[in-house]
């Protein structure tokens, strides 16, 4: 492996994140992608191409953005971070095991009954896990409450809620981005991974979701449209997030592509959002990427 | 509210008439008039993490918003976001109270009670107000007749009910420390079954009365119609023990094998469905363990129900001491 593990230690001491170069990000990116193929491998099902489009927001929030103590998970003080769509749990996991939040032997299970790391995250058993997700469409509103209890304890962390853009159909979803709108939750930041398709085709030729960033703004956000891939917009869109305060949500529209890294599913991002790659596939995959990290 | 219209409303949803639940009119909470928001507010008073949500019920949390405005959150007319959103307090710390109507609270976030407040075992308290037909007049969307149901089938979930003012302040007391989330089933016109709050133990019901000959088991209003059930038959020489099952889950299995075992007939008594309440709990556990004693349920058909005000809603639909008298008189005569 090319990117080792390890790093906890500037975070667990509650100190600021050493900071990342922009190619050392990519390259844990580029570790999800190869960890998240593994993961599935032993499992036998999961979903490749959702966890590839968001690897890089992964990769900047862990490893640079968040405020954490991976040693201490119930820290008050720490951000927390909401995995809306909890699908992609498979590209948090070797992370937060590299962060120190539980044995790396605990990925050895992934998939099997009685493992505590599952498909989609379960707060109540994995440390780290700031809110279980699973059900589209319920982590905005549950981000907007932890955002609203920061308010209510005078306390600063920042909320980050990684939505898919199919998420966004959800109802619910729009309840919440009301009220943060009203209340002016500036701790409250939804990442939406844009990459444009949902469980059945085209996010858009299901129901469409667009202008996205018009529709944020209407709802009184501050919206960024970035390049989800793009470490240094991604660098520099979270570094200038500021403390909770009173002032507009922020909402980070990562432009992505479903299937990012690895050219088989970037060419059928829907056959691979949910599947298991063959013996000969995963092969080709994993190569790919490691071509990459040499 | 003066002191005229505070008793006014109070007599009015008494007799099972409408009251304007909107009525934003700054009253100060009274214990007997709105328990939900005196109690709350009070437990604010003691508890630095009590915060209040509203979807749109202001008017019950006039004293909290009074009293402690930076722990009140008006959601609007967005239950499932509300509910979602006190898991998230709850998860950073705070206990939250989620007051919202029963139809629209209870039933339309069952998903949401489920997945973010109960599978996550949060110490959320969700108080449906408006139960049963408490809003009758409106239509069948605002009857909430099936939530003892699901709120019963979800894990982790404490689900009680309060036969009176005094049991409504009485369970929100007793229930403030419970590790894991409680619905509280509120209903707004129920006759006084006790004198002050009682203190509630986990998963027991509460003997209001006693009696060897049958036993009539209720919550909500159905333990005041019990109790008037119990005056009628006294008349006649038959003597009832009347049980508050304030704990729909975890339940009292003792006391429905004692009700079976000592007086051999069973009564229910429930303004919700007959599918899935306190009729299905008793029919259940009695079959459970094997105990044999005849048993009639009384509770609300599972059939489209009608429109109209409560009290005339019971009436028509058998809710009414008279009727639960002759439930009891038709097995000891069987």
């Amino acid at each position: 492996m090319s990117v080792t593990a390890g790093n906890a230690q500037g975070s667990a001491t509650g100190a600021a994140q050493p900071t990342r170069t922009p190619q050392d990000l990519a390259r844990r990116a580029d570790w999800i992608r190869l960890r998240t193929i593994e993961l599935i491998d032993g499992a036998g099902l999961g979903h490749y191409s959702s966890t590839f489009s968001c690897a890089e927001i992964l990769s900047v929030l862990y490893y640079r953005t968040l405020r954490l103590r991976p040693l201490e998970p119930d820290w008050p003080d720490r951000d927390r971070f909401l995995l809306g769509k909890g699908h992609v749990a498979t590209g948090v996991w070797p992370v937060l095991a590299d962060l120190g939040y539980f044995p790396e032997s605990w990925l050895d299970g992934f998939g099997r009954i009685g493992c505590r790391l599952t498909d989609h995250p379960d707060m109540r058993v994995a440390p780290g896990v700031d809110f279980s997700s699973g059900s589209l469409g319920h982590n905005l509103s549950v981000g907007l409450g932890m955002a609203l209890a920061g308010r209510v304890s005078g306390r600063d962390y920042r909320t980050f809620v990684l939505t898919g853009d199919g998420e966004l159909q959800e109802g619910q979803v729009w309840e919440a981005v009301m009220a943060a709108g009203h209340y002016r939750l500036g701790g409250l930041v939804a990442v939406i991974d844009a990459n444009g398709f949902s469980g059945h085709g085209p996010t858009s030729e299901a129901l469409n979701i667009e202008p996205l960033a018009d529709r944020f703004r209407a709802f009184g956000w501050e919206v960024v449209e970035i390049d989800g891939h793009d470490i240094d917009a991604l660098c520099e869109t979270f570094d200038a997030l500021q403390p909770a305060s009173e002032r507009p949500p922020t909402c980070v529209v990562a432009r992505t592509r479903k299937g990012q890294g690895v050219a088989m599913t970037e060419e059928s991002p829907q056959a691979w959002h949910l599947g298991h790659l063959a013996p000969e596939q995963r092969d080709r995959a994993r190569a790919e990427i490691e071509a990459r990290l040499q | 509210m003066s002191t005229t219209e505070r008793t006014t409303q109070e007599s009015r949803q008494t007799r099972g008439e409408m009251v304007d639940v909107f009525a934003d009119d700054d009253r100060h909470a009274a214990a007997t008039t709105n328990p939900v928001g005196f109690e709350i507010a009070r437990l604010a008073d003691e508890h630095d993490d009590v915060v209040a949500l509203s979807a749109d019920m202001s008017a019950v949390l006039a004293d909290l918003r009074a009293r402690h405005p930076e722990r009140y959150v008006e959601f609007g007319i967005a239950e499932t976001n509300t509910v979602s959103a006190a898991a998230g307090m709850a998860a950073c710390g705070l206990r939250p109270y989620v007051v919202s109507m029963a139809p629209f609270g209870a039933i339309k976030c069952a998903e949401q009670l489920r997945t973010d407040v109960a599978y996550t075992r949060l110490p959320v308290r969700f108080v449906a107000r408006l139960s049963g037909l408490a809003m009758g007049f409106f239509g069948t969307s605002h009857h909430a007749v099936e939530d003892v149901a699901i709120a019963r089938a979800i894990t982790n979930l404490t689900v009680v009910a309060a036969a009176d003012s005094n049991a409504t302040a009485g369970l929100l007391r007793s229930t403030f420390d419970a590790p894991g989330p409680v619905y509280y089933r509120i209903s707004e016109h129920t006759p006084p079954v006790y004198s002050a709050p009682p203190e509630f133990t986990p998963g027991r019901w509460v003997r209001v009365r006693e009696g060897g000959d049958a036993t009539i088991i209720g919550h909500g209003i159905g333990v005041g119609l019990a109790l008037a059930a119990a005056q009628h038959l006294a008349a006649d020489g038959i003597e009832v023990a009347v049980l508050d099952a304030a704990y729909l889950k975890p339940f009292d299995r003792d006391a429905i094998a004692e009700a079976a075992q000592v007086t051999g007939t069973v009564v229910t008594v429930e303004e919700h469905s007959e599918v899935g309440g306190l009729g299905s709990l008793l029919a259940e556990e009695l079959g459970r363990q094997r105990l044999s004693c005849a048993l009639s349920t009384l509770a609300l058909p599972d059939e489209d129900l009608a429109v109209g005000l409560p009290a005339d809603l019971h009436a028509h639909y058998q809710l009414t001491p008279d009727a639960v008298a002759g439930r009891v008189r038709a097995l000891l005569e069987a």
